[in-house]
């Protein structure tokens, strides 16, 4: 058992985020989290995130880079618990030569090498989004937890880093707002609306028109 | 490394290049013989203050106050007019200039005329602050809104729309700067004591001369209450009282005759070579040329100097400092300390902290550089401080040491740096007068030649000045625009 939830409700300023939430999600499974913005997926994935905190490769949607630093830094950033501060420093300053080979072979896979010594404030959204997946993925942790992190992709794009993230990890949650790509790529779906989980089941039990109810106002 | 980060290394490799070299030719000795000592002494009075010592102590707080109240009341007057007129090159020249001279040098100008008197005190703090007030209220209107206007029907007089469109748009703005600038008086009106006027200043100093720590500590310890409490008492519906109670109790005032007028302007400021009858260019050509070459280059260089090493300092004290106060960093407790300190080191004016190291120190630059850093690095940290409470990181961000250099410090960089230069003019005109300690900058040569009754030497010297700050602030400038810099918040401590 990776995570688990039981009667998780969440209040903030007074409105509820999250309504009496139960969740189990087992080692392995690549879960889809859906539904309307504002449904609660980001408050979602952050209680997911303190369960496993440690295990867990973050990707948010905000704040995820420091926009005035390269590509290569973002990335590095992702390893800093693994080496002592000074180490960390010493590559601030000027990168080491087995880190910039590991972070740009990262980089290489995920489209951006040629971008490595630009800062992230001169990238496209896109290049910045494969950047910010970068850095979850050089975490090298079990577990990825992913919001929204090809948004800015185009479908081809998006759906192969998606595969690359996946592949990396034994057990991921990513909340996507792409329903065909989430049937794809994952195998199981959760869908959020107004706080409260809707539909929870297989990706082989679903078809696209049984996620539209989701999205569909009252 | 195509980053933006780079830019901002590549100033601030510079910057500490200049300041490195500042380090090489400044005089950082330890002239007294024995610092140790003086400073257990200093340490001492400060542990047993003696609040009783000091006569007329309440007169002098007194004269404190009224000058700052003033001289603040005529400033903003005189400011705000101006600021109406920033359209025109003059004004805003005419307003540099006005600001480019220290108070305490308007202080020594006016005290030639109007002797010591309430009205030297409230001029020598009114005219620098209406070049600073006409300054800010002009970038206010120039920044503020100008839709609301242009919206009005079309014929409406330029009076109305003035008052209706215009001003309501940047009011709040002038009465939070306005607040703040009374501080900044009342701590200005305290230094002017060291130049004779019967402010708190002028006991402090005669205390601390006399060795008598303990009286000093007492003065200095009442001079940081008045200030913190400026808050609670000096409030903006109380502020005319509080003006009209200081005008029925020290008028400005000063028995000036129109002898002495004339006198001043039509001989003393005139240069010496030129109050003879028969006197030829070549003689003035001299006396410039000498005074160029004995004052007016050792002054600059010694205040480039100092200046510089002393930005040196604060830029790396306000980085070590700002994590202090800063929401990313430590817990309530550690913040509460961290705030204290660098309230402390805000409010006690770096003119009167060089005066105290000089004392422990002796009259090189190093008092100076300290004195500098510490007062300035406190503001820049606490500006930079309070701009990282508004980042958001993302809730996996490292702690400690990752956290400072790879998510926060990259990210305030760039308002730091801006911080730093807009202080930068400020320390170079703090500089200047460092000179009346002993320290041998621009304001030593000001000093003395006032004080040789010299004052055609003391204005070409105080233009020197004028010239020198002009600069740094043009070179300032020129280096925010190039780095886009915007430092959000105005310039408030």
């Amino acid at each position: 058992m990776m995570f688990q939830l039981d009667q998780l409700s969440i209040r903030r300023q007074g409105a509820d985020i999250l309504h009496e939430i139960n969740l189990c999600i087992e080692q392995g499974e690549k879960v889809a989290l859906l539904g309307p913005s504002g449904a609660g997926k980001s408050t979602l994935l952050e209680a997911l995130r303190r369960q496993q905190s440690l295990q867990s490769a973050w990707c948010p949607q905000q704040g995820a880079l420091v926009p005035m630093l390269s590509v290569f830094h973002n990335i590095y950033m992702g390893a800093l618990d693994r080496h002592s501060a000074l180490y960390n420093l010493a590559n601030l300053i000027r990168p080491m030569k087995a880190q910039w080979q590991q972070v740009g072979q990262l980089a290489d896979e995920l489209g951006i090498a040629d971008k490595l010594r630009t800062s992230v404030d001169r990238l496209s959204g896109g290049q910045a989004q494969r950047t910010a997946l970068g850095r979850a993925l050089f975490s090298c942790r079990d577990i990825l937890l992913a919001d929204e992190p090809v948004s800015s992709l185009d479908e081809n794009q998006g759906e192969a880093l998606l595969r690359l993230a996946l592949s990396r990890h034994h057990t991921t949650v990513t909340a996507l707002h792409d329903r065909e790509l989430a049937l794809h790529c994952c195998d199981r779906i959760i869908g959020l609306k107004d706080g409260r989980i809707i539909i929870d089941s297989p990706c082989q039990d679903l078809r696209l028109q049984d996620l539209n109810e989701l999205y569909r106002r009252r | 490394m195509n980053t933006t980060a780079t830019r901002l290394r590549h100033t601030t490799l510079i910057l500490t290049a200049f300041g490195l070299l500042a380090f090489f030719f400044a005089d950082i000795s330890v002239t007294t013989r024995d610092p140790g000592i003086e400073l257990a002494k200093i340490g001492h009075g400060f542990l047993t203050p003696d609040f009783l010592a000091t006569e007329k102590l309440w007169q002098a707080l007194g004269y404190t106050l009224s000058f700052a109240l003033q001289g603040v009341a005529v400033g903003i007057t005189g400011g705000f007019l101006l600021a109406l007129l920033w359209r025109w090159r003059l004004v805003r020249t005419a307003s540099a200039v006005l600001r480019a001279i220290h108070e305490l040098f308007w202080g020594l100008l006016f005290l030639q005329v109007f002797g010591l008197s309430t009205l030297t005190g409230l001029l020598a703090i009114a005219v620098p602050y209406c070049g600073i007030f006409a300054k800010v209220f002009g970038e206010f209107l120039e920044e503020s809104d100008r839709a609301p206007a242009r919206a009005l029907p079309a014929g409406s007089d330029g009076f109305s729309s003035f008052w209706f469109a215009r001003l309501p748009l940047v009011w709040q703005h002038m009465k939070t700067y306005g607040a703040y600038r009374v501080e900044c008086a009342v701590r200005s009106s305290a230094i002017l004591g060291f130049i004779g006027l019967p402010t708190i200043g002028f006991h402090l100093e005669t205390a601390f001369r006399q060795g008598a720590y303990s009286t000093g500590a007492a003065l200095l310890y009442l001079f940081l209450l008045v200030i913190l409490s400026l808050r609670l008492w000096l409030r903006p519906v109380l502020l005319p009282l509080w003006l009209f109670a200081t005008l029925l109790w020290q008028p400005p005032q000063a028995s000036v005759t129109s002898g002495r007028l004339i006198r001043f302007l039509s001989e003393d400021i005139v240069p010496a070579p030129l109050r003879q009858a028969d006197w030829q260019w070549s003689e003035l050509a001299d006396w410039l040329l000498n005074l160029l070459h004995e004052q007016i280059l050792p002054g600059l260089g010694q205040t480039l100097i100092l200046g510089m090493a002393a930005l040196l300092v604060t830029g790396i004290l306000a980085l070590l400092m700002f994590p202090l106060i800063s929401s990313q960093f430590g817990h309530r407790l550690s913040r509460g300390a961290g705030h204290s300190l660098l309230v402390l080191l805000r409010t006690l004016p770096e003119f009167l902290l060089a005066f105290v190291f000089v004392l422990v120190l002796g009259p090189s630059m190093l008092p100076g550089i300290l004195a500098l850093a510490l007062h300035t690095g406190a503001i820049v940290a606490h500006l930079c401080g309070r701009f990282t409470d508004t980042l958001s990181l993302r809730v996996d961000a490292p702690g400690g040491l990752n956290r400072y250099a790879f998510e926060v410090l990259p990210r305030i960089y760039p308002n730091f740096l801006a911080f730093l230069l807009y202080r930068w003019e400020i320390i170079m005109r703090e500089t200047a007068i460092l000179g009346v300690l002993g320290i041998t900058t621009l304001g030593f040569y000001i000093d003395s030649a006032f004080s040789e009754l010299r004052v055609d030497r003391a204005l070409v010297l105080i233009g020197a000045g004028v010239m020198l700050n002009l600069a740094v602030d043009a070179i300032s400038r020129g280096l925010r625009q190039r780095l886009r810099l915007q430092h959000g918040l105005t310039d408030q401590s």
